[in-house]
């Protein structure tokens, strides 16, 4: 009987659950690349081809970095979840478009190895790795702070940078940041991008349309996009500058600079955000807090990458202090955290 | 007024395999029946037949211990060994086994002192012990000690009857088949809890069902559709989803003012009540793509699962994966010499595709949150995995990892499929160990304080004898100091 029963025992055992939902990393990190596209071609429509290569170069140095750190570290290989890509794509969404190669190649590198992968790679950095690599090459300011206007060629030249007969061109974040609303660009013109800007950063209509993506998809949670939104369009349109008609003043500001793709693609990063609903919520709040502040009163015009940057060092933080309501306690507490939330 | 749930998940149904298969009884009854001792919550039954007794349907052969209810036969026949037989939850338990002989003699029906509407609750909860019926929705808490407990303090009796579970449809085909078992059955027990309402909760994936309890339901019945989410019918989430009240933590749902039973149960209870009947047979969805012919059959306790799926024509192929259960919270089988037990409703084959393999490889936690969102208990499961990887156990209560349900959402929804699940468990466990070191530790602690005192005092009261020895004369002052001290 013992023997025949041994004989049977040919099943594998596991722990429940013994189905598991078909999302699966990699499966996001594509999401995220898709709901990018859109965002991606406008910038292809009114920088150029040199879009083209330049993506290619940034991200296939991120991935290569990627690559090379695991081997070299005898480390198992994670190229194929995608994540590399994602933070590839994402820094090169937050150049302009006249960066040079090298300066690309060296904000990739330095987000895969020393932002990502010194701390253990995916899920252990604390700093969103693209903003970062992005504010390491702030060092490099001379060859990143040239912004090509939209659409002054098509066939910019592909090889070589930084070229004499490239136009040069004030962002609208340099006309806010001064207190004055930019020249000759219209809030239409805002929205399908034909602003002069880094190449992810214009077309704020297709960064919304691949942030409703990313919400359908139930890839991000909207909390933290509309908090952050939410809050910059609140202060802006309390606090603002230059006699500038309230209402005007807002949406040039939401619409301006780099705020749709922190809001919807760097802000929701899940390694460096909250997991815990109130967390979200405090945490997209603080970062539109911190990127008002930074615009009215810092030294760049630009707010957005420090904002989050700030922020994602406090993510343990507030995880740690705004656990969900605890089942079966009192209600009261429920309830004020339900008000928070709204 | 539906108060929804926070969190669950959304698995594959699949009950397309038997939902529209009506119950059947087994078309060979099995040669065998192995009556386990332990088919409920608490210690196990003792048996109370010998080798060579003969036994009728319905004779106790098990009595409880402890806490628990009586066994009884499911066939007649002969005892043919008692000994420690596999079980389904994994180690061999000791078991009654019984030869059947196929005439299905039965034993002296339950006596019944009134009419069933005219029971007591002291009588109808001596019907439901006698009847050994306990939960039959998986946990198997023994209904008469439920009753028991609950009385006098809940206002709300609920009938479970989600079945959330995917794959199983023996709830379904029960509620649909014979109704009225279930509202009777019910009712008793809302009678006996001194209520007037009786509140039957169904996924609305089953609206069939929906319509034919409303159809016999009478004025105090309301059958409740309920939105079809993983877990559903998890107990608290029922009652949350029915009430809108939540279970405080470590508490039961009498805390709360409900009782909750399984619909299976309330039917088990009807045939106790009308038909003196105990507790013997009870429905079991065998299922899955692993298996020939998926059924719905309703099957004598103790029946060998070889047996079961034999009936089901067989294995289709190398099975991936045997569960007790459904997918979310069955236990995995090594083999099919288990038998079936009281909370036992379903035997899941599933093939090689169909089951989530274990991950291989370093899985990492991306900090998404899907499990935050999926946890009906208001967790943070990534949280346990992180210290329960890291060794951190004493941080785990803090994170009221006790209050975990083991529902599965969590590491359902991972995208890493991290088995967090199975962290949690094991991170349980450290927390118990803890916290029976800790209960040790006080209560050395409070004997080395107490004996220190009594050193102490005896120090103080020789002290006192020697001061007062030694200065006999000028002893008033001081004394009369010591005494203002004191007051």
């Amino acid at each position: 009987m013992n023997n025949d029963t041994e004989t049977k025992r040919r099943f594998s055992v596991g722990s429940s659950p013994h189905v598991a939902s078909p999302v699966s990393t990699p499966n996001l990190m594509l999401d995220v690349i898709i709901a990018l596209l859109p965002a991606w071609v406008v910038a292809i429509y009114f920088f150029g081809f040199r879009v083209v290569t330049l993506t290619a170069v940034t991200v296939a140095a991120a991935m290569g970095a990627e690559y090379l750190y695991r081997r070299l570290t005898h480390q198992h290989q994670t190229v194929s979840d995608f994540s590399a890509a994602v933070t590839g794509l994402l820094l090169v969404m937050c150049l302009p478009v006249e960066t040079p190669y090298w300066v690309a190649v060296i904000g990739a590198v330095f987000a895969i190895v020393v932002v990502k992968q010194l701390f253990g790679g995916l899920g252990k950095n604390f700093m969103n790795p693209a903003l970062a690599g992005r504010v390491f090459l702030f060092s490099f300011l001379p060859y990143i702070s040239r912004y090509a206007a939209p659409g002054h060629t098509f066939w910019a030249p592909i090889f070589g940078a930084g070229q004499p007969e490239a136009v040069s061109a004030a962002t609208p974040m340099s006309y806010l940041h001064a207190g004055t609303l930019p020249e000759g660009v219209s809030l239409r013109q805002l929205l399908v991008g034909q602003q002069a800007g880094c190449l992810g950063e214009v077309a704020s209509l297709m960064l919304i349309l691949g942030g409703v993506y990313l919400v359908l998809r139930k890839v991000i949670s909207p909390r933290i996009p509309l908090c952050y939104l939410g809050t910059v369009a609140v202060l802006t349109f309390l606090f603002p500058m230059g006699g500038i008609p309230r209402m005007d003043w807002m949406l040039y500001n939401l619409l301006s600079g780099g705020l749709m793709l922190g809001a919807i693609f760097m802000a929701t990063d899940y390694v460096t955000s909250p997991v815990t609903p109130t967390g979200r919520v405090v945490y997209g709040v603080g970062c539109g807090a911190l990127t008002v502040f930074l615009r009215y009163f810092g030294s760049y015009p630009e707010g957005v990458s420090f904002a989050i940057l700030v922020m994602n060092t406090l993510v343990w933080s507030l995880d740690k202090a705004f656990m969900p309501h605890r089942f079966g306690t009192p209600w009261f507490k429920q309830k004020e955290k339900k008000e928070a939330s709204k | 007024m539906i108060h929804r749930f926070f969190g669950g998940v959304h698995p594959q149904g699949h009950k397309e395999y038997t939902e529209a298969l009506a119950v059947a009884p087994l078309p060979q009854p099995p040669e065998q029946v192995v009556l386990s001792m332990s088919q409920h919550v608490g210690a196990p039954c003792a048996p109370t037949v010998s080798v060579g007794d003969s036994v009728t349907v319905g004779q106790v052969v098990g009595e409880p211990t402890g806490l628990g209810a009586p066994i009884h036969s499911s066939v007649s026949g002969k005892v043919v060994a008692v000994e420690p037989r596999p079980h389904v939850g994994g180690s061999p338990v000791m078991a009654v086994v019984v030869e059947n002989d196929k005439l299905d003699t039965p034993a002296e029906p339950i006596p019944r002192p009134a009419k069933p509407d005219k029971l007591t609750t002291e009588q109808v909860i001596e019907i439901v012990r006698a009847a050994g019926i306990t939960g039959m929705g998986g946990a198997g808490f023994p209904t008469h000690v439920k009753l028991s407990s609950a009385l006098g303090k809940v206002d709300t009796v609920i009938l479970n009857g989600a079945e959330c579970e995917p794959y199983l449809t023996a709830d379904h085909r029960l509620m649909l088949e014979q109704p009225e078992r279930v509202i009777e059955g019910g009712r008793v027990l809302m009678r006996a809890l001194g209520l007037t309402k009786l509140v039957i909760g169904v996924e609305a994936n089953k609206l069939d069902a929906v319509e034919a309890l409303k159809a016999k339901a009478p004025a105090d019945v309301e059958v409740r559709p309920l939105r079809v989410r993983y877990p559903q019918g998890a107990e608290k989430q029922l009652i949350q989803n029915i009430t809108g009240r939540q279970v405080p933590p470590g508490g039961l749902p009498a805390n709360v003012g409900c009782a909750v039973f399984n619909v299976a149960t309330a039917a088990a209870v009807y045939d106790a009540v009308f038909d003196g009947k105990p507790l013997t047979h009870r429905i079991v969805t065998v299922t899955g793509k692993g298996i020939v012919r998926p059924g719905n059959f309703l099957v004598p306790l103790g029946t060998p699962m070889e047996h079961l799926v034999e009936t089901a024509g067989g294995l289709k192929g190398a099975p991936g994966r045997v569960l007790c259960g459904g997918p979310m919270m069955g236990i995995a089988q090594y083999d099919l010499t288990a038998s079936t037990i009281k909370g036992n409703n379903g035997l899941l084959v599933m093939s090689t595709r169909e089951y989530a393999p274990t991950p291989k490889g370093v899985l990492t936690c991306i900090h998404c949150g899907r499990c935050v969102s999926a946890c009906p208990m208001h967790l943070v499961p990534l949280a346990f995995n992180q210290r329960f990887t890291a060794g951190h156990f004493e941080q785990l209560e803090g994170l009221r990892i006790l209050d975990c349900i083991e529902c599965g959402s969590c590491a359902y929804s991972c995208p890493a499929h991290i088995p967090l699940v199975q962290a949690i468990r094991a991170g349980k466990n450290e927390v118990r160990k803890l916290q029976t070191a800790a209960k040790a530790a006080a209560a050395k602690a409070e004997a080395e304080a107490k004996a220190a005192e009594e050193a102490a005092k005896a120090e103080e009261a020789a002290k006192a004898e020697e001061t007062k020895a030694e200065a006999d004369v000028p002893a008033e002052p001081t004394k009369e100091k010591e005494e203002a001290t004191s007051k």
